[in-house]
């Protein structure tokens, strides 16, 4: 279990450092200089050879790589071409944003979509079940942004129950929650469902039920605990698709948040920014994932053994 | 019903050729059984038929031009003349619509068939070969999954800049690596097989075996990959044009549609709304019918 997680550290910080310079690459094969960009037409070529050389820009690749990446880990980032600030400072504020969307998107699925699917799985081929899981498709297929500006048209604008956009007030959340936390429900509702269905069918359900357990009885203690570990895998997967949600739904409800920033350096062409917002994105994504994993060896002693 | 798209890359990683299993079963054979099992799965088939006729024979289709302005009939509610009203440029929504489907359907099947080719050739190689190729392919492949599709997306795009080619090009480097670790997997577990042991004893070269043992028994998990990439495609696609990112006018995409459609959604929802549900439609099409094909494929499903 321990050789386990180290190795699987190790691996997490190897593709973080390919991320890095995946990125790094892919950003300095923009064509132009970023600093005639920042300057606009009218600035003279001396200024912005000074500008380049201050900023580290004339030197090989290789060297403004590891100049990166040694103020990346202490903390640095650069400084933001459009917005003039720290890119770290920038980020700090945005995350709290995202995250506090993020956890909320995440307790509206992992609510919804566990009650829905241990409805249906209960109800399972009656109405019920017919009615959930048609939520659920509904759900998966519908993409974030459609259903972000589905629920910003009915109820902030025509219902007028939460602001349109901003985050105020804590009700300028919720929206954003459900249509980011939407598709998840619906993927872990199908989850739930077909998990639970399965292990209805195990033996030992048939003891629980002949030692006299009722129906509840058995789902709650028996079925349930067991169902929910491939649940559980799949917040890693999800909670790298409510990072790539999170850019539109911050976009649609004019959240501050890494998303946004993100589109913002694209717009404004500050690789800085853009440099950081990736990667600090990516990094969470490889931390969750990392974490999702070593709980699921916790959680299931089958896996404990084996490691 | 759908499944999670872990759960169904597994399920895709297991099938086999029917002649592997013992009992041969054409492919024709194999598709009149979807047709009867699986309902579902054909009404989608023809519902994808319906939209690349309709996509094909636009023009024949509507009397308005693609980009015919009409600023006197500027964002018009529907009606009998404009079924689905008009835009801010006075132009028929429905026209655009049916215009827009030949770019998102494009948009769906170009990256998916040259991510399936990307990710097939370097996942053969790497569970074929072994050792150094497979580490590097691999590490690589480690590396763009850890990315979150649409921020890896947002990154080439910028990179790029926008355009149709471009698009493709981003969506295959998003694309392969899952097809990718799939192919290595099976092309592990046929390694070992006995055709291929039987193949490398009587001194068939290497590329030989890639190609006429190894990649022909893939073929009916990269089907099922192929038809499941599509709607992946055009979903990340649709939010790369939300964003201004993807296509630019005066392309239409349907995602670029609904981002010049969003300013106006308060008076006249209509111009988000219809190029959402026709993206909707699609991708439920193409989810049904790559579940159908996984299910009719999968020799376990056949037992019961």
């Amino acid at each position: 279990m321990r050789k386990n997680l180290t190795q699987r550290l190790l691996q997490a910080v190897i593709v973080l450092a390919g991320v890095t310079l995946l990125i790094f690459v892919m950003l300095r094969i923009v064509p132009g200089n970023p600093i005639e960009t920042m300057m606009g037409e009218h600035a003279d070529a001396a200024t912005v050879a000074r500008m380049t050389a201050e900023l580290g820009l004339d030197q090989p690749l290789y060297i403004q790589f590891f100049r990166y990446i040694s103020s990346a880990v202490r903390g640095d980032f650069g400084t933001s071409y459009s917005l003039g600030k720290p890119v770290s400072q920038l980020m700090g504020s945005a995350f709290v944003n995202t995250l506090i969307l993020a956890v909320f998107a995440a307790l509206f699925a992992w609510i919804v979509g566990i009650a829905c699917g241990i409805c249906s799985a209960m109800k399972k081929n009656r109405l019920p079940d017919r009615l959930f899981m048609g939520f659920s498709l509904l759900g998966i297929s519908l993409p974030v942004f459609m259903a972000a500006m589905f629920l910003q048209y009915i109820f902030a604008f025509q219902l007028k129950w939460v602001p349109i956009s901003g985050t105020d007030s804590w009700a300028g959340f919720i929206l954003p929650a459900i249509a980011l936390g939407w598709n998840s429900a619906g993927q872990v509702a199908q989850m739930t469902r077909t998990t639970l269905l399965e292990t209805l069918q195990e033996d030992y359900i048939d003891t629980a039920r002949a030692k006299g357990r009722g129906p509840l009885g058995v789902l709650i203690h028996h079925a349930f605990r067991n169902a929910m570990l491939p649940v559980l895998t799949m917040m890693t997967v999800q909670f790298s698709g409510l990072l790539s949600g999170a850019v539109i739904t911050e976009t649609v409800f004019s959240i501050n948040g890494i998303g946004r920033l993100m589109v913002q350096a694209i717009s404004g062409r500050d690789i800085p920014l853009l440099q950081g917002t990736a990667l600090l994105a990516t990094t969470v994504v490889i931390l969750g994932s990392l974490l999702a994993d070593s709980l699921y060896s916790v959680l299931d002693p089958r896996i404990r053994k084996e490691g | 019903m759908l499944r999670t798209k872990q759960k169904r890359t597994e399920q895709a990683a297991d099938l086999r050729l029917q002649s592997q299993i013992g009992e041969e079963e054409r492919f024709g054979d194999l598709m009149r059984r979807m047709a009867r099992e699986n309902k579902t799965a054909v009404i989608s088939f023809f519902v994808i038929i319906l939209m690349v006729l309709a996509a094909a024979l636009a023009p024949l289709l509507t009397p308005y031009e693609e980009n015919g302005m009409d600023l006197l009939h500027r964002l018009s509610a529907p009606s009998t003349e404009h079924l689905l009203g008009t835009d801010e440029g006075g132009r028929d929504v429905l026209t655009r619509l049916l215009f827009g489907a030949r770019v998102s359907l494009l948009i769906g099947v170009v990256p998916a068939l040259l991510s399936l080719i990307l990710g097939a050739v370097l996942g053969a190689i790497a569970g074929y070969r072994g050792g150094i190729a497979d580490a590097v392919i691999m590490r690589i492949a480690d590396v763009m999954l850890a990315f979150p599709s649409m921020l890896l997306a947002m990154v080439i795009m910028y990179a790029l800049g926008g355009g149709i080619l471009n698009v493709f090009l981003t969506l295959t480097l998003v694309n392969w690596a899952n097809v990718a670790r799939v192919v290595r997997a099976q092309t592990l577990k046929l390694r070992s097989s006995e055709f291929v042991e039987a193949a490398q004893i009587i001194g068939v070269s290497r590329n030989r075996i890639m190609r006429r043992h190894i990649l022909p028994n893939c073929l009916p998990t990269l089907l099922v990959l192929f038809t499941l990439n599509i709607p992946a495609s055009i979903l990340t696609e649709s939010s790369l044009s939300f964003l201004g990112l993807g296509i630019q006018p005066p392309n239409a995409s349907w995602g670029l549609m609904i981002n010049t459609g969003r300013q106006y959604l308060y008076n006249t929802p209509w111009l988000c709304f219809a190029p959402g549900a026709a993206i909707m439609l699609t991708m439920l099409a193409f989810n049904f019918l790559g579940n159908g094909l996984l299910d009719v494929l999968d020799p376990r499903m056949q037992k019961q």
